[in-house]
C-alpha cells in the first residue's frame, strides 16, 4: 500500500501529514521526495543511516575522433550541445542525459561519465524506516533522486507514505505515479484552494483515488472546504490551527508520539485510507 | 563585416525584438555590400536551450558583431567561445541601432541575464 502526500502550494502541512502517517503505522516506510529542501529526517532523526550517491550521465567528447559532422549537435532536442571553432561545447545543466549524442555520432567520438547531483540517505526510526533524497545545491533536475528513490520501495510489503515535492509539475507526477491512493492536504486561504484546484485536476488526470485532508482549521471562512464541497470531494479528516502542533513541530517532534489525541486522528486516518483503497 | 540583429518582423523598417534566442527573425546585414538578409530563428519556438541553438544559428550565420539589447547567458557563452563581439542596443529602430553601432557609440553588452529557461 502506497500513499502519497501532496498539496499544490508549500508549507500547507504535506510532510505534517506525512511523518505521523508514517509514525501511527505499525511498520512503515517513510519516503521523502521533497528533494530539494527534505525535511522529514529533522523529525525522525533515523539511525544506521546509510548513504548512496545517485549520478546521471554527462556526455563529453574525444576531440581526436571528432569530425564536426555535427549530428549530436542536431540530435539532442534540449540543445544542450554547440559546434563552435571545431570544437563541441556540453551544457550540463540542460542534459537530460538521454545518451543520445554518443548513439548517433558516427564515429563514436562521445563518451559519457558519472556526475554526482545529490544522495539517497536509509535509516530507521523506532517503526519506520526513513528514506530521504538530497539534491546537490544548484542542481537543476531532481528527478533522478526521486526515481532512484521510489525504486528502492518497489520490493517493500510495508505501508509506504511517500512525501511529495510541493507543486503539480513533473517531479509530483513521478512522485504519485505508482500510488494507490493519494493525500491531498489544503490550508484554508484562496491562494491555496486555488493550487489544491491543481493537484485535484492532476489525481484526476492518473486516476487515481483520493481524498483531501483540510489542515489548520480555524473559525471563519475556509475556501478549500468549500471547494471540497463543490466538487463532491471527499475530506477524509480535519486538522485544527493548533499552537500545540506548531510548538512540537517547530521542536523536530512528532506529534502522534507525544500527544494521544493526534495519535487517535492519525490512527483513524491511515485505517480510513486503507479500507478505501481496498475498494 | 556581418552584424546581426533580432527583430520582431523581417522588414528593415521594423523593431529590434526585445530579446535574442526567442526573437523570430534575425537581420544579417552585410556593411560590404549592403545586402540585408532575413533569416527565421528556428530556436524561437524551442521548449528548452533556445540560448544555445540561436548561438548556433549565429555562428553558423558567419557574423561578426552582434546587436542586441539583452541576451541569455547560455547564448552568451556559445556567441563569447566564436569570438564574435556583443553591443547592446539602445533604440527600438533597427537603422537606428546599426547607425549607432557605426558610428562606435554602442558599448559591449556585459549584464548577461539568467535566461528564461521555459518561464518567461
Amino acid at each position: 500500500m502506497k500513499i502519497a502526500v501532496l498539496s499544490g502550494k508549500g508549507g500547507t502541512g504535506k510532510t505534517l501529514v506525512a511523518v505521523n502517517l508514517a509514525a501511527v503505522s505499525l511498520s512503515s516506510v517513510y519516503v521523502d521526495c521533497d528533494v530539494e529542501e527534505p525535511n522529514g529526517h529533522l523529525f525522525f532523526k533515523p539511525q544506521n543511516v546509510i548513504e548512496e550517491t545517485v549520478t546521471v550521465k554527462i556526455p563529453y567528447v574525444l576531440p581526436n575522433l571528432c569530425d564536426g559532422s555535427r549530428k549530436c549537435v542536431e540530435f539532442c532536442r534540449f540543445h544542450a550541445l554547440a559546434y563552435v571553432n571545431n570544437k563541441l561545447i556540453v551544457f550540463e545543466d540542460i542534459c537530460h542525459s538521454c545518451g543520445g549524442c554518443a548513439l548517433v555520432c558516427p564515429h563514436h567520438a562521445i563518451k559519457e561519465r558519472d556526475k554526482a547531483i545529490g544522495v539517497i540517505s536509509k535509516g530507521q526510526s523506532r517503526n519506520v524506516e526513513v528514506l530521504s533524497g538530497f539534491l546537490n545545491p544548484g542542481e537543476v533536475s531532481g528527478m533522478p533522486i526521486i526515481k532512484g528513490l521510489l525504486e528502492n520501495t518497489k520490493q517493500i510489503n510495508k505501508t509506504i507514505i511517500v512525501d511529495c515535492p510541493p507543486g503539480s509539475a513533473c517531479a509530483v507526477m513521478e512522485s504519485i505515479k505508482d500510488a494507490d491512493y493519494c493525500l491531498l492536504v489544503a490550508e484554508p486561504t484562496i491562494f491555496g484552494t486555488h493550487n489544491l484546484a491543481m493537484v485535484h485536476e492532476l489525481v484526476n488526470v492518473f486516476q487515481k483515488p483520493f481524498a483531501v485532508i483540510l489542515n489548520k482549521c480555524g473559525t471563519g471562512e475556509n475556501p478549500a472546504k468549500t471547494y471540497c464541497l463543490e466538487h463532491n470531494i471527499l475530506i477524509i479528516s480535519e486538522i485544527p490551527y493548533d499552537n500545540g502542533i506548531a510548538d512540537i513541530s517547530s521542536n523536530g517532534r512528532i506529534l502522534v508520539r507525544e500527544n494521544s489525541k493526534y495519535q487517535k486522528l492519525f490512527e483513524t486516518l491511515l485505517a480510513n485510507m486503507l479500507e478505501r483503497s481496498k475498494t | 563585416m556581418k552584424i546581426l540583429i533580432p527583430v520582431d518582423n523581417p522588414v528593415f523598417e521594423g523593431n529590434v525584438s526585445v530579446s535574442f534566442a526567442r526573437a523570430p527573425y534575425f537581420l544579417v546585414y552585410n556593411t560590404d555590400s549592403k545586402d540585408k538578409l532575413f533569416i527565421t530563428n528556428t530556436a524561437a519556438d524551442s521548449q528548452g536551450g533556445a540560448g544555445i541553438k540561436a548561438g548556433q544559428l549565429v555562428i553558423d550565420a558567419g557574423v561578426n558583431i552582434l546587436l542586441t539589447p539583452r541576451i541569455g547567458e547560455n547564448a552568451a557563452q556559445v556567441i563569447n567561445a566564436a569570438g564574435i563581439k556583443i553591443y547592446k542596443t539602445l533604440n527600438e529602430s533597427i537603422e537606428k541601432s546599426l547607425n549607432a553601432y557605426l558610428k562606435n557609440e554602442l558599448s559591449e553588452l556585459n549584464d548577461v541575464h539568467p535566461g528564461f529557461h521555459g518561464h518567461h
